[in-house]
């Protein structure tokens, strides 16, 4: 023990704030949901009553669907098209560096300028979607304040900046395939679309069930697009937008624990959503691996 | 003969792939662009109908807007301190770490490392709420320091940079280092360091555009309106009740510009190490 202390000194910064800032407060935010705190008054122990009153809480369910409906019309273009991507640039030889780069930007540009600007451009009255469709001759359409819609245009916003993040992923996953399994399927005279499904697609499963997993834990953390959208006005009744439609979970905990310093009940509903992701994790784990086995 | 037949059957597969990545490319793109355009045309020109789809010469206006409805340079400033020297310290703690879980067997280091791989899965925003209330108790709420230290906790860069260390730097280089007498931290410095610079410039990239854009935790510990990172300024320029669109698009440009210019120049190896560390995580 002694004779490695230079390791352990070496490590011990990271633990030190892993402890104290991730550590700890995991296991603190488990103990606070059995409490009631304003933040201020006196930790009152509760029990189960947080979780009792989040289960009959129609606006906890509500946010839950809409995180759900959102991530569903998200993920699946995202990967989707990431994939259909990934084969095209894998295909090409001239460009590829220019394309991939010029694919992967929105990735890193900040989800607050993005969503001001999808903002602007699905405004309902004088946006630029609105404005080409009305040289077409079709009326305004109620993009941000229509529940469909507003759940429709979040998931574009997470779309457009996700996919180029997973055309790469999958791209580095298709360049590692040995080009001879290629050359022996086209000797057998299978033609691309077989070739796709019967060798890409099987080589590529790890690499799908990692985007998967990735977009669950990302896609479901939905927060700053409804925040920035529909504003945050602590004496907005809207939060999430018209109907609360664009209401994520995230944005109901940030409301509850911050908004209105319900820090109790704040803390039960994180809880109760990391529960869901780890659920949906398990299920989407199951889904892609029973495909192996077919 | 064989070399014929894919080339002609290659052509025009070819040509479709070009044409639905350019098309990619203008949808990844467009954003950019379209912005500018709002950013350098007035309100009442974007919203005219039909609106103005080109450039124009109000950009300096629309600045000077945004210059006087927020702090801008002050939050910038923020913004670049705050990401500045957490990417040092991440690169520090990060490497210093990987190091030694890499290349030593201390007794933990199974159930050490197996935690920080385990925790890297959980979603942070369990702990943002004990992590406000830390702060608060520490008297730490609305500084910059509230924002830089929870950030060096950073489990992926010490996965990332392990994974690197053990495949990239030779043993054989360590022993014969530690034969001349070098100790831990010599070797960390002399020849560690060095060798793994490309997957520290990755990382260093990886660490400063997530401080630049984060906007969670500053919009909750930053609570002096006075005293906010760009983000949060950026989404108060656009709360207010303002619909001058111009101004926002001019502010959310200025924010947007330097972040483009830092990744257009370190692109390729930023992608490149982005999938080395996807593959190898999968």
């Amino acid at each position: 023990m002694l004779s490695h202390w230079r390791q352990y000194l070496a490590i011990s910064p990271f633990f030190l704030v892993f402890g104290v800032f991730s550590f700890f407060p995991v296991f603190y935010s488990l103990y606070l949901a059995f409490q009631r705190w304003d933040g201020l008054g006196t930790v009152q122990f509760v029990g189960l009553q947080q979780f009792r009153f989040l289960w009959d809480d129609p606006v906890f369910w509500l946010s839950i669907r809409n995180t759900l409906v959102i991530w569903v019309l998200s993920t699946v273009p995202t990967l989707f098209g990431a994939l259909v991507l990934a084969t095209l640039l894998h295909s090409v030889r001239r460009f590829k560096g220019f394309y991939r780069i010029a694919l992967y930007i929105p990735n890193v540009t900040s989800i607050v300028a993005v969503s001001i600007f999808f903002g602007a451009v699905f405004s309902n009255n004088f946006g630029l979607v609105n404005a080409i469709l009305g040289t077409v001759g079709i009326s305004p359409v109620p993009w941000l304040s229509n529940p469909w819609l507003i759940k429709l245009v979040i998931a574009l916003l997470m779309t457009w900046m996700w996919t180029g993040y997973n055309m790469i992923i999958y791209l580095a996953g298709l360049q590692a395939i040995p080009t001879q399994i290629y050359e022996a399927a086209r000797l057998d005279g299978a033609g691309p679309i077989r070739t796709f499904f019967q060798i890409t697609m099987p080589i590529l499963r790890p690499i799908i069930l990692f985007t998967v997993i990735i977009s669950t834990i990302n896609g479901l953390q939905s927060f700053s697009e409804p925040q920035v959208l529909f504003g945050s006005n602590a004496a907005n009744p809207n939060l999430g937008g018209p109907g609360q439609a664009g209401l994520t979970t995230l944005l109901y905990f940030y409301q509850s624990a911050f908004v209105n310093n319900d820090y109790g009940y704040g803390a039960a509903i994180v809880w109760a959503f990391f529960v869901l992701i780890m659920v949906l994790v398990v299920v989407n784990w199951r889904v892609v691996q029973r495909g192996r086995k077919s | 003969m064989t070399a014929v037949v894919p080339r002609r059957s290659r052509r025009p597969k070819g040509l479709t792939a070009h044409i639905v990545l350019a098309l990619a490319v203008l949808i990844s793109v467009f954003p950019f662009v379209w912005t500018i355009v709002m950013a350098t045309n007035t309100t009442e020109d974007i919203y005219k109908s039909p609106p103005k789809l080109g450039f124009g010469s109000h950009l300096l206006e629309n600045i000077r807007h945004v210059l006087d409805t927020i702090d801008f340079f002050g939050s910038m400033l923020n913004t670049l301190v705050v990401a500045t020297v957490t990417t040092v310290l991440v690169l520090f703690v990060d490497s210093l770490a990987a190091f030694a879980f890499a290349k030593f067997d201390f007794p933990g280091r199974k159930v050490l490392f197996a935690m920080l791989v385990g925790f890297m899965m959980l979603p942070l925003q369990l702990a943002v709420l004990p992590q406000f209330i830390l702060m608060s108790d520490i008297g730490w709420v609305g500084t910059l320091k509230a924002l830089i230290l929870p950030a060096l906790a950073n489990a992926f860069g010490i996965f990332w940079l392990r994974q690197y260390i053990e495949n990239g730097v030779p043993d054989e280089l360590l022993d014969a280092a530690r034969i001349d007498g070098a100790g831990f931290f010599r070797q960390y410095w002399n020849i560690v360091l060095p060798m793994i610079k490309p997957a520290l410039s990755f990382l260093a990239i990886y660490a400063f555009v997530g401080a630049w854009n984060d906007y969670i935790w500053p919009l909750i510990v930053l609570n002096d309106p006075g005293h906010l990172t760009l983000q949060v300024a950026l989404a108060q320029l656009h709360v207010g009740h303002t619909t001058d669109y111009s101004m926002v698009m001019a502010g959310v440009l200025m924010a947007s510009v330097p972040l483009v210019v830092i990744f257009t120049i370190f692109a390729r190896g930023f992608i490149a190490g982005a999938t080395e560390g996807a593959v190898q995580g999968s």
